[in-house]
């Protein structure tokens, strides 16, 4: 009995150090927190949601590495960014967004699904865009064109939040899926 | 009893606060014509809102490409789809409560759409426009 109690003791003891930093990734996050780390790590800073995400889906961070961001934030980039301007006026801003995606770029993440798209890009492969990586191409690779493209309702790959219903809490499986004008994805 | 009354006075005040955070086009406006001089005509601002110009894309754009012609109503972001909240001051209050905000959105959209910044007084013309809509 006085066994147990000790083993319970340092148990809760050892839960005490671990810091509670649900939303910061770090080994012990990862190592605690199951259901989080199968996705991506959610988007945690109020100002990327509010500049970016104004205008399209906030993808996280994990989505992409480091240098790719880099290329992205690039301010003749922003004025042009896909066809959009997306000029940040204040250069402070511009360098916190960076610095914040860059922290917490795919290579820096410990959540699943940012080790394998850090790992499909073998470290050299710097995508312009989140659907020109390989691992998110792969994982797409099976679905027909006629749902994505032709479908009037998704129109592309960029648009996560369209199918992926929980995509804003960093949650890709696919019995999340919910493909507009077809239904749940059933592989 | 009146430890209650007290209490509710406090609570609507608090609320009353709430609802009504500070709408800054005044004081837009003062910036964009510190010295009086321009009148700012909310006619203007509407003939301007629905005026087509060509687009690097090969289509022609407008304000209403992605807000719609009716300001009171939601809008619809031309590529990605995203819901924009209705320009009217009437119906959104809160879109207009810092000049930072209005100043970045202005730089950006008149860019895309017109492939140039807006004058100071296309800028008040058009605030006329989403204050008296």
């Amino acid at each position: 009995m006085k066994k147990i109690n000790t083993i319970v003791f340092v148990a809760m003891l050892s839960l005490l150090t671990i810091p509670n930093t649900a939303s910061a990734d770090g080994f012990f996050s990862w190592l605690f927190d199951f259901s989080r780390t199968k996705g991506v790590e959610p988007v945690s800073n109020e100002n990327y949601q509010e500049e970016c995400g104004a205008c399209h889906f906030a993808y996280q961070p994990g989505l992409l590495t480091g240098d790719a961001w880099a290329n992205l934030m690039q301010v003749d980039k922003l004025e042009d960014h896909f066809g959009e301007n997306a000029e940040l006026d204040d250069e402070e801003v511009r360098t916190e967004l960076l610095a914040y995606l860059k922290e917490q770029a795919a290579e820096n993440s410990y959540y699943k699904r940012s080790r394998q798209i850090t790992h499909s890009l073998n470290g050299e492969e710097i995508p312009e865009r989140i659907t020109d990586v390989r691992y998110i191409r792969r994982q797409h690779h099976e679905i027909p064109e006629s749902l994505i493209t032709d479908n009037e309702d998704v129109r592309s790959l960029s648009y996560c939040d369209t199918c992926h219903t929980k995509a804003a809490l960093g949650i890709y499986d696919d019995d999340t899926v919910n493909i507009p004008n077809h239904g749940v994805w059933d592989d | 009893m009146k430890q209650f009354l007290f209490l509710l006075f406090i609570f609507l005040l608090l609320i009353n606060q709430a609802s009504h955070a500070d709408n800054a086009i005044p004081e837009m406006m003062k910036t964009l014509n510190p010295e009086g001089t321009l009148i700012f005509d909310a006619d203007h601002g509407q003939q301007m809102w629905t005026q087509e110009h060509p687009g690097k894309d090969g289509k022609s754009r407008s304000c209403t490409t992605c807000h719609g012609t009716d300001l009171t109503i939601d809008g619809k972001h031309a590529r990605s789809g995203k819901v924009i909240k209705p320009m009217a001051v009437s119906v959104n209050q809160q879109r207009f409560t810092k000049t930072k905000k209005i100043n970045k959105w202005f730089k950006r959209n008149c860019k895309w759409t017109w492939g140039r910044e807006c004058t100071a007084q296309e800028k008040g013309d058009f605030l006329q426009y989403f204050q008296e809509n």
